[in-house]
């Protein structure tokens, strides 16, 4: 593609139609197809089908202050096995801890398939100098970490230091490249519009994401239905138009399996099977483990059983 | 069923892509459903057997299988129910107090909702649309209607300010098979509501929802005689309105046989309303939504299998985006789900009936002879039954039979425009005139393309939406009169002077 022309004001004139455009979102058309979406009903084989692959793409997060090396031993044994008593139950894909809780569970993980992704960069708020930002990271990498989960600047965003936020990704990438796989968080809940969340996803996704993800599970809204619609449909236009591939992770207000199936089943009738793998797609969850492992085990039982059945961790 | 190879992903290893992922089959239950094997005619608060002594058997059109046989009411049979409706109107209806009326159509409104799962389930069998269309659009839109127009019964004076409304009699009313109840409630709602009685006619092919209805009308306990229901094909429907004493016509269904309506009224002094055919424009300009767009192409033009008078069958894209909204849509219609209509999953069910089913395959093959072209998506069909593969013709031309005459079917023609005035010329040229959908970012064009498309609906940034206080209604041959809204009123009430 030719590169645009700078006027003499400095405004930049895209010459192709596409690409550089950015695009709308009419709120109401994209929550009405979300909604439809999730009206879905998944039953039977297909039900224990997705309730496999939720296991299999969820990020199992414990982000709190409290969080000890404890707390991330019992989490990562959760993840490994996610029900002792049933052999077919798969791993989860990784465990999502804070910066100074990697190593342990790099070490418990050891040799299991299960990696380790690390939050970093200020998180949740973003609110430090970009010198910390890429310090952090480095040191999550160097613990171990095969994932890292970075914040975006909303408050640069917001205030439309879109250079600034684009900035920031494409350095923290340079740490992660080549070593770990990098998942830009854009916080979805503090960006005000469909609009500014196709814009963020599209600068993170220019600046190197290997995913984009909705929120950093800290504010009162996170994922929501149409929101991770109109972030899967901006990786749609960006595989159309140039072929790559960018992942995308819900997090944030994802308890119950029922509501698991509804973004699995969002994902394939956006963006096919080929995004329904760890590769391409996360669910970041604290407490939905124990609800899928409930409904597989009702699936193959047909009884609900006591939730003292299944381990709190 | 699924087919998935699972490996343990080591570190570094890519995970395997699962190969399907098919929705089990998730049937809506049709044991909440019992049907008569043989229904009569409901005239003055019961069901009589027909006259004519003819009968004709109505189907599943999905399954092709026999549901009811139903009465073919002849003239003997429409004029006891006419009768029934002057009776009942001079005698009962027409002599209640208006907040009494009200009371009835509240209640109708409720019934309607309570028994919501089983009318949907009805209008599926008995129609072939999804299960999801007639659970969340037909049954909900029909009972918000008799809750618009219950509030309007004892207000009157006030939607038509300084007149004196006064009801007419009785109205003769004749009602399509795309959205059987639907259209019941659209044209019983009003005529009830301003002091009318009705003698209503569903279609031939979808009689099945009305005669349910009849068993609301006995619940809500409303006087006999006020609501009656004929059954009957086209014969039935001309009885209905060359009868001398109907005050009043209202027809949905297709413009020829609006036209011969009018002529068989001309000088009877009966008032007519007709609701129409369309070919309505849905256009897309270059900063439009596209992905919410798209979904308002699908919307428009597959909603309902495209048996809708508004379908946004001619699809107006501007041409710098041409190739994007093409990709999209194509890629979009691969995810439609064609098949039973009592899946909760199926996006798109069964024609209606055969004649319709060759009707569209007779069209589409002449927009093949003509040089457009044709795509539509990998789609396995059920063997029983009437379907069609959604279909979107690319390459048409304006003159192209397939862009000028109503197909009624799952087909969509798409044509390209440049500037705003060529999308409202070419928009403008057909002898329809119902609806036109318009997608663009900016407002006040919006408003421009509103004004000067000569369409009785223009949806911006949506389509198909519809609402009780929202006045629906043709242009040209489209039709004339409004249903919805306080101007639905209009055609059921007699102004001072008229």
């Amino acid at each position: 593609m030719a590169t645009a022309p700078v006027l003499p004001g400095g405004f930049e004139l895209p010459l192709e139609p596409r690409l550089p455009r950015l695009g709308s979102i009419d709120a109401v058309a994209l929550e009405e197809r979300a909604a439809t979406l999730a009206t879905r009903s998944i039953k039977k084989g297909s039900k224990v089908f997705a309730l496999d692959l939720a296991i299999r793409v969820m990020d199992l997060t414990t982000l709190e202050g409290a969080d000890t090396p404890g707390k991330v031993a019992a989490l990562t044994s959760k993840g490994i096995r996610p029900d002792p008593s049933d052999p077919n139950i798969p791993s989860v894909a990784a465990i999502c801890v804070y910066p100074n809780l990697v190593a342990y569970a790099v070490e418990r993980t050891r040799g299991t398939g299960v990696k380790v992704a690390a939050v970093a960069t200020s998180f949740p708020s973003g609110q430090s100098s970009l010198d910390v930002k890429l310090l952090e990271t480095r040191e999550v990498i160097d613990a171990g970490a095969d994932e890292v989960d970075m914040v975006i600047d909303r408050g640069a965003f917001l205030s439309g230091r879109y250079a600034q936020v684009y900035d920031e990704i494409v350095r923290v990438k340079e740490v992660c490249a080549g070593r770990a796989h990098l998942k830009v968080i854009l916080e979805t809940g503090e960006l005000g519009t469909y609009d500014n969340v196709r814009r963020a996803s599209l600068l993170a996704i220019a600046g190197g994401a290997d995913f984009i993800k909705t929120s950093t599970g800290k504010l009162p809204s996170s994922a929501t239905l149409p929101v991770t619609l109109c972030m899967l449909e901006a990786i749609r236009d960006v595989h159309e138009e140039t072929g790559r591939v960018v992942g995308m992770k819900a997090a944030g207000g994802i308890r119950q399996a029922k509501q698991a199936v509804q973004y699995l089943v969002q994902v394939h009738e956006t963006l096919g099977l080929a995004w329904l793998t760890p590769d391409r797609y996360r669910l970041g969850a604290s407490t939905l483990l124990n609800d899928v492992l409930m409904q597989i085990r009702k699936e193959r039982t047909g009884r609900y059983q006591n939730p003292d059945y299944f381990t709190v961790d | 069923m699924i087919k998935d190879k699972r490996e343990v992903a080591r570190r570094g290893e890519a995970a395997a892509i699962p190969t399907a992922w098919e929705y089990a089959p998730a049937p809506e239950s049709r044991e909440i459903v019992h049907f008569e094997d043989r229904y009569g005619l409901y005239i003055g608060g019961q069901f009589l057997e027909p006259l004519s002594n003819e009968r004709y058997t109505t189907i599943d059109p999905a399954r092709e299988e026999p549901l009811a046989e139903i009465a073919q009411a002849g003239k003997a049979d429409v004029d006891r129910a006419v009768k029934a409706a002057r009776e009942a109107y001079a005698e009962r209806w027409s002599q209640l107090r208006p907040s009494e009326r009200a009371k009835y159509l509240f209640r109708i409104a409720r019934i309607l909702q309570e028994r919501s799962r089983e009318f949907a389930v009805v209008e599926s069998l008995n129609g072939g649309k999804p299960i999801r269309e007639s659970r969340d659009v037909d049954l909900p839109l029909a009972a918000a209607h008799f809750f618009y127009y219950a509030g309007w019964a004892d207000k009157l004076e006030y939607a038509f300010p300084n007149r004196t409304p006064r009801p007419i009699g009785v109205a003769g009313q004749i009602i399509p098979w795309n959205f059987p109840l639907l259209m019941l409630a659209w044209k019983i709602a009003p005529a009830l509501a301003a002091g009318n009685t009705v003698v209503l006619k569903p279609a031939e092919t979808t009689p099945l929802s009305a005669l349910l209805f009849c068993d609301v009308v006995r619940q809500a306990e409303l006087p006999p005689g006020v609501v009656n229901i004929v059954t009957g094909d086209g014969r039935t429907g001309a009885e209905l309105v060359s009868h001398p004493d109907v005050d009043k016509i209202a027809f949905t269904g297709s413009t020829e046989v609006g036209k011969a309506i009018q002529r068989t009224l001309a000088g009877s002094g009966k008032r007519l309303t007709l609701e129409l055919g369309g070919k309505a424009a849905n256009i897309i300009f270059d900063d439009a939504p596209l992905d919410q767009a798209v979904e308002g192409i699908i919307n428009g033009i597959y909603f309902n299998q495209g048996h809708v008078c508004c379908a946004g069958s001619r699809l107006f894209v501007e041409e710098s985006i041409y190739e994007t909204v093409i990709s999209k849509l194509k890629r979009r219609m691969k995810t439609l789900r064609v098949g039973d209509p009592l899946d909760k999953n199926t996006d798109v069910g069964a024609i209606n009936s055969k004649q319709q089913l060759d009707k569209i395959g007779s069209l589409v093959q002449s927009g093949i002879d003509e040089g457009a072209e044709i795509y539509q998506p990998p789609c396995k069909l059920p063997e029983r039954g009437y379907w069609f593969v959604p279909t979107v013709f690319t390459n048409v031309a304006q003159s192209y039979r397939i862009a000028q005459e109503e197909i009624f079917g799952p087909v969509l023609s798409v044509l390209t425009f440049r500037t705003p005035d060529e999308a409202i010329e070419k928009a403008n040229n057909t002898p329809y005139g119902l609806s036109a959908g318009v997608w663009t970012e900016k407002g006040s064009r919006i408003l421009a393309m509103a004004q000067k498309l000569r369409a009785g609906v223009v949806w911006a940034n949506t389509y198909n939406r519809f609402d009780p206080a929202s006045p629906f209604g043709g242009y040209k041959e489209s039709g004339f009169g409004r249903e919805g809204g306080r101007h639905g009123l209009e055609p059921y009430v007699a102004l001072d002077g008229s």
